[in-house]
């Protein structure tokens, strides 16, 4: 029975790791941008979630509905005017780039929410289901199953819409898509704006689940860190291949070494991916 | 030697005047000017000799002060407990670096980010040896009076900085530091002609590691209390390259004057705007990055307008 509950509970966790990661790569994938802003992104999304829920009364699905649009012009803008100036720069400038603007954003929000942790909590509770002697908790189940729509909806952006085309091109070949007429900054900003988006909504599903605080953000983005590397980059199955590998191996090294160890073993887990198969799991070598 | 590195050499020797005029404030201030000059000096190594974004300053921070911590707590003196950190530092990270190192660009940034967090964690969880999330006290060295403390302290941190300047002009002049320029430039090319890169990198990751940890050792003496968020704090990572940039990636004396000017600006933030510091060094970063990417080595009259004016960046 516990290593029954122990896999549900890693496929339910896996698919909102898959959430957390999927827009970071993404961005990761189509600029080559290390986003460090990302787990500041998702708290800002919870905070959304909170607020929304607290002062005006709407559920976390509106909530949803508000996250999207907002961070896609939030993303799109910081795109736009800052990180365009210095796409082409090496990894270094990118990337410290994108870790001040992250302190700029966490800073902020220690500054108006103070760093208390906080909870959402729902009125009336939602409960939980029991199968057998395997427990699954409602929120949680409503939160994985919008998180992989979210996700599936990525997929048929990517797939189908002229826009994700354009993404997808930007990807395999900038110099190529250019040729083609795709306008690539439009696309890095509109890339940038839907990880934006996809951490804001990740951000709402995680409000539901976990304890909110400015300080998680650095928690978030670890996640997001290797799950990208487990599964591979850029792809949308990579990072559900990844994110439930995470859990997995999270679930089972808490049973047996202790939940103290599980954060060590997934960066540890991480290293030795990086070093034997940095393409990941499901990823193909040479579109890094 | 060049006119660079004699600069570099007096810049150090001032800073040694300080306790002459300076009260305990000036000499605290001092001995974190030499541990940034330490850290960034560092960084360069591998940062800017070998071009390699390398964000695990605070792995090897945090490591020399836990590994001084510990051997003071079991009575090994100071002098020791310091040289154990630099030598345990040197060895460990010349191994991680022969396997880290073959990773290139985002995947050996993402690996040494995350060198901090395994590190942290292992700290963290083997709370028998290092006290865990409750931290560790480390024994006074003296003893005795404040003012003679900070002296002494603001002392053997000038002198590892000056050792570690040493150091890393010995390595910009010799062959390690020539092949290091190789690799930068283009490590393919460098590995046909012949040169040991794997060796090269590693010996570079030891060396940019064991002062850090060094510095560590001596931090964590100095204050007497560390535990493992203030230790393995990632800030110490981006520090040294927000130093470096600031400075000029790649010149030993671009990164200490860099070092310093950054010392000096975060303590005025510090000081005004102790609420919001952190986001006003995000500020900084920000402007640094898109206004003077080649750092304040690249301020020559007339550079200054054109780096105002938006032009494209050409990096290094």
């Amino acid at each position: 029975m516990l290593a029954i509950q122990v896999l549900i509970n890693a496929l339910v966790l896996g698919c909102l790791y898959a959430c957390i990661a999927i827009g970071f790569s993404l961005v990761w994938g189509v600029l080559n941008v290390i986003n460090l802003i990302h787990g500041s992104f998702i708290v800002l999304g919870a905070y959304l979630a909170w607020g929304a829920y607290n002062s005006l009364g709407l559920s976390p699905w509106y909530a949803l509905l508000i996250a999207a649009p907002a961070f896609f012009v939030f993303g799109y803008l910081l795109q736009r005017l800052l990180l365009n100036r210095v796409i082409t720069a090496p990894v270094l400038v990118t990337l410290t780039l994108t870790f001040g603007l992250d302190l700029i954003l966490n800073n902020a929000m220690i500054y108006y929410f103070k760093a208390d942790y906080r909870k959402l909590i729902l009125n009336p509770p939602t409960g939980s289901i029991s199968i057998f002697d395997v427990v699954v908790p409602v929120d949680r189940l409503i939160a994985t199953a919008s998180a992989l729509a979210l996700t599936f909806l990525l997929y048929l952006l990517l797939r189908r819409s002229k826009v994700g085309r354009a993404i997808v091109a930007v990807r395999l070949d900038r110099d190529a898509a250019v040729l083609m007429g795709v306008d690539v900054k439009s696309i890095y900003a509109i890339a940038f704006g839907l990880g934006a988006a996809l951490a804001g909504c990740a951000g709402v599903l995680m409000a539901l689940i976990f304890p909110i605080s400015p300080l998680t953000s650095s928690a978030y983005l670890g996640k997001a860190f290797v799950v990208c590397v487990l599964g591979g980059l850029g792809s949308v199955s990579g990072a559900l291949a990844g994110g439930i590998l995470l859990a997995l191996v999270e679930g089972v090294g808490s049973v047996y070494l202790g939940p103290a160890h599980a954060v060590t073993l997934s960066f540890v887990l991480l290293i030795i991916f990086l070093v034997v198969r940095p393409q990941g799991l499901l990823g193909r070598k040479g579109f890094e | 030697m060049t006119r660079t590195n004699i600069a570099l050499l007096v810049l150090i020797g001032c800073v040694a005047a300080l306790p002459l005029f300076g009260d305990a404030y000036a000499l605290r201030l001092g001995t974190m000017a030499c541990m940034y000059a330490i850290f960034a000096l560092s960084w360069n190594i591998v940062g800017g000799f070998a071009g390699y974004p390398s964000f695990a300053t605070a792995a090897f921070f945090g490591l020399g002060a836990y590994t001084t911590g510990i051997l003071m707590n079991k009575g090994v003196p100071l002098p020791l407990s310091l040289l154990g950190s630099l030598v345990l530092c040197l060895l460990l990270a010349a191994a991680l670096g022969v396997v880290l190192l073959r990773l290139r660009g985002h995947y050996f940034a993402i690996a040494s980010l995350s060198l901090v967090e395994v590190f942290r964690e292992l700290v963290n969880n083997a709370t028998d040896l290092t006290g865990g999330g409750m931290g560790l006290n480390i024994p006074l060295v003296s003893g005795s009076s404040v003012l003679s403390d900070a002296t002494f302290f603001f002392y053997a941190m000038w002198g590892l900085l000056l050792i570690t300047a040493l150091v890393v002009i010995a390595v910009s002049m010799s062959k390690l530091g020539f092949g290091l320029n190789c690799i930068r430039q283009n490590e393919t090319a460098s590995n046909m002609v012949g040169l040991n890169s794997t060796l090269y990198k590693a010996v570079a990751f030891g060396l940019s590691a064991c002062f850090v940890g060094a510095a560590g050792g001596l931090y964590a003496a100095w204050v007497h209390y560390i535990d493992p968020s203030d230790v393995f704090d990632i800030l110490y990572s981006v520090k040294p390259i927000v130093m470096a940039l600031m400075g000029g990636l790649g010149s030993p004396l671009g990164v200490v004057c860099g070092a310093f000017v950054y010392l000096g600006l975060e303590e005025v933030v510090w000081r005004n705007y102790i609420q919001i510091h952190s986001g006003v060094l995000g500020v900084l970063i920000i402007l640094l990055l898109l206004f003077l990417p080649h750092g304040l080595v690249s301020l020559h009259a007339g550079k200054i307008w054109r780096g105002l004016s938006g032009r494209k960046a050409k990096h290094v």
